[in-house]
């Protein structure tokens, strides 16, 4: 392989990442909040079926990516309200909109099957876009691809260099406590979960409108994402930028599967393709079993050197959820 | 679904009928008449006895699940990774049925052995989902969905890998099997007596595990208060083990029915989504065994029907799945608002 053919792979792995960024910093958002937003994979499809549709009609991209917000907007809305409002349980209302989104992105995306619509164009960036190598990596990449990187470092700074963004953490983790520091603890639920849905709403655009234009319904290859999508979240530990390397290593590992296909050709493409999910339950183990009981266990009862190193590593790759993820507030 | 409680009933018919009205707003955006709709997806699922049959073959492996998944439910356990759970009792069932191919045993041992091999085999999967819960601190609903997309992986492996066709392999799946190694069925319909059997008694014992036994209320009690149960003295880890297990083993029989009443064969999409719809019955029937048999019958009369809906109307068949998705939306959210007007009055 060549170092311009690994380039332009490289670039690609940045593009195709983009959704799952949007996505996983949508979701982080929420659960930062409480609120597990578990709808995940319907929206996307929804969105992504959605904001095909508008820019199909309209003709107009930009009014595509903004349907596909709305849409991930207003199915946000559904959990908050059944989850804060009506205090029902977010796993199951999560699960049912996931796969309620789903058949209706089928149902209503049928007209639009194999439809050739518009398409996002890369724009690369005058001057930074000439730098040998960086350049082609990072900016000549479209206008969607921008500000997925531009949204990581945004999401990041509001979370932990900002005052909102603090109280954030606090209606998460002690929402009691953020309560009597004056915080409407279920109003800013409300809104980071709605904001949170508008970003997992661009995640469908930013594949039917920009990496696998067009809609093809249910062979568009996009079932399942939102579901890695909610466990990148977790690997990321609720940290946009541990987040992004999630979403950037993912992508990454399906750049690889595709590129060593030719060399592994007994095995079928569609295992090659499922390889992340195993590598997800494998890191979703390294991150949790920090937090198990028989380790700590087990741990004490090694040699001092041994312990000291393995509970390092133990603790750098651990991550702990806000702790009052799923649980409903009441002031009084 | 009926929650005989204050009023719940009440809110459950709003529930419906919201439901119901809501889908019908979707179908006339789409210029479709809403009434021809459910009337085809009538007459396409109790038009005749044929379609009816075809229902039944669909409830057979709903029902499995949803009465598998009633334990885990009532053990606080969301088992997401139950369609892999299937998807494992069809790939077990089908590596028993290949390793007697050229047996002398009789039929009947060798698909009753079959089925075992089924349950065996949706067991171990749901333990990995259990393991990795109880000692690796992985929520199940994470485990079990990755173990899921693993699942399938694995058969789409075996059919085009070790198990393939001689000569091309091919999405339509594995060699079928000879024709003494399926359930028998009635004459002309493709319903077999055995499954319908299978299954029903899978509920009733559910029913009695749950209802009559003290292992059953141990179960619900690690659900309601794991921390108290615990306290109190029950292995709440086993607990949780357990439910996985018989979960497992119920939607393995699932997955064996498939293979031995329906296909004859391991295909790639040989759950057909049972597992995943499974849930949706159990979160609509509430978690009470009693209702599980009509609400799961009902639910595979509209996958039935809707087959008929792309080619009498041109329209999607997944109108089913949204009107399944929005008919349990509306019921938890009706149930929440019942829960906020009981509390204010």
């Amino acid at each position: 392989m060549t170092q311009e053919t690994i380039l332009i792979g490289l670039a690609g792995v940045l593009a195709s990442a983009a959704p799952v960024i949007f996505a996983v910093l949508g979701e982080t958002l929420s659960e930062r909040a409480g609120v597990i937003n578990l709808s995940m994979n319907g929206t996307i499809l929804l969105s992504a079926m959605g904001g095909f549709a508008a820019a199909y009609n309209t003709d107009n991209i930009v009014l595509g990516f903004l349907a596909g917000m709305l849409i991930g907007a207003l199915v946000a809305l559904v959990v908050a309200f059944a989850s804060i409002t009506l205090k029902q349980s977010q796993v199951a209302v999560g699960f049912v909109l996931a796969l309620t989104c789903r058949d209706l992105s089928y149902f209503l995306g049928n007209p639009y099957m194999g439809e050739p619509g518009p398409r996002l164009q890369a724009a690369p960036i005058p001057v930074l876009g000439e730098i040998p190598i960086l350049g082609q990596l990072f900016f000549r990449q479209d206008a969607i691809t921008y500000l997925s990187f531009i949204s990581i470092f945004l999401a990041w700074l509001w979370i932990f260099r900002t005052r909102p963004g603090l109280m954030l953490q606090g209606i998460g983790e002690k929402p009691a406590a953020a309560f009597i520091r004056g915080a409407n603890v279920n109003l800013m639920r409300y809104v980071y979960t709605v904001i949170g849905g508008a970003l997992i709403g661009l995640a469908g655009p930013a594949y039917s409108l920009a990496i696998r234009a067009g809609w093809m319904g249910t062979i568009s290859g996009l079932d399942g994402i939102g579901w890695i999508a909610l466990s990148i979240t977790i690997f990321g530990g609720w940290n946009p930028s541990r987040a992004a390397f999630g979403a950037y290593l993912f992508a990454f590992l399906q750049w690889l599967g595709l590129v060593l296909q030719p060399v592994f050709t007994q095995v079928p493409s569609q295992v090659l393709q499922v390889a992340p999910f195993p590598l997800m339950i494998l890191t979703l183990l390294l991150v949790n079993i920090g937090n198990a009981e028989w380790v700590e266990r087990t741990l004490a009862a090694m040699p001092e050197t041994t312990r000291k190193i393995l509970s390092k590593a133990l603790r750098a790759m651990r991550a702990s959820p806000p702790s009052a993820l799923g649980v409903p507030f009441e002031s009084e | 679904m009926l929650k005989g409680r204050g009023g719940g009933f009440l809110f459950q018919l709003i529930a419906l009928l919201l439901a119901f009205g809501f889908v019908s707003l979707i179908l006339l955006s789409v210029n479709a008449s809403p009434v021809d709709a459910y009337k085809n997806m009538f007459t396409g699922s109790f038009g005749s006895m044929r379609k009816f049959a075809e229902v039944l073959v669909a409830f057979v492996p709903l029902l499995l699940v949803t009465a598998g998944l009633l334990v885990t439910f009532s053990s606080g356990l969301w088992n997401i990774g139950v369609e892999g759970q299937v998807v494992l009792g069809a790939i077990a069932t089908t590596w028993v049925f290949r390793y007697f191919l050229e047996s002398s045993l009789h039929p009947a041992v060798i698909i009753t052995l079959a089925i075992l091999g089924g349950m065996i085999g949706g067991a171990i999967w749901a333990s990995f989902t259990g393991l990795l819960k109880v000692f690796g601190g992985v929520n199940e609903i994470f485990g079990g969905l990755g173990l899921n997309f693993v699942s399938t992986a694995l058969t789409i492996y075996l059919i085009f890998g070790p198990w393939k066709r001689p000569g091309v392999a091919s999405m339509s799946g594995t060699v079928p099997f000879p024709a003494e190694f399926s359930l028998s069925q009635l004459a002309e319909l493709r319903i077999s007596p055995w499954a319908l059997g299978i299954a029903l008694v899978g509920i009733v014992i559910v029913y009695f595990i749950l209802q009559g036994t003290y292992f059953g209320l141990r179960l619900k009690a690690v659900g309601k208060n794991f921390r108290a149960a615990y306290l109190l003295g029950i292995p709440t880890w086993q607990y949780s083990m357990y439910s996985f297990l018989i979960c497992g083993a119920l939607a393995g029989a699932a997955g064996a029915m498939q293979v031995a009443a329906v296909y004859h064969r391991l295909i790639p999409s040989i759950s057909s989504g049972y597992g995943y719809l499974g849930l949706m019955v159990a979160m609509l029937i509430n978690y009470k065994a009693v209702f599980a048999i009509p609400v799961a019958l009902f639910f595979a009369a509209l996958n039935i029907g809707s087959i008929q809906l792309p080619i009498l109307m041109k329209l999607d068949s997944s109108l089913s799945g949204v009107l399944q998705g929005v008919l349990v939306l509306f019921v938890l959210l009706a149930e929440g608002a019942r829960q906020k007007f009981s509390k204010k009055a």
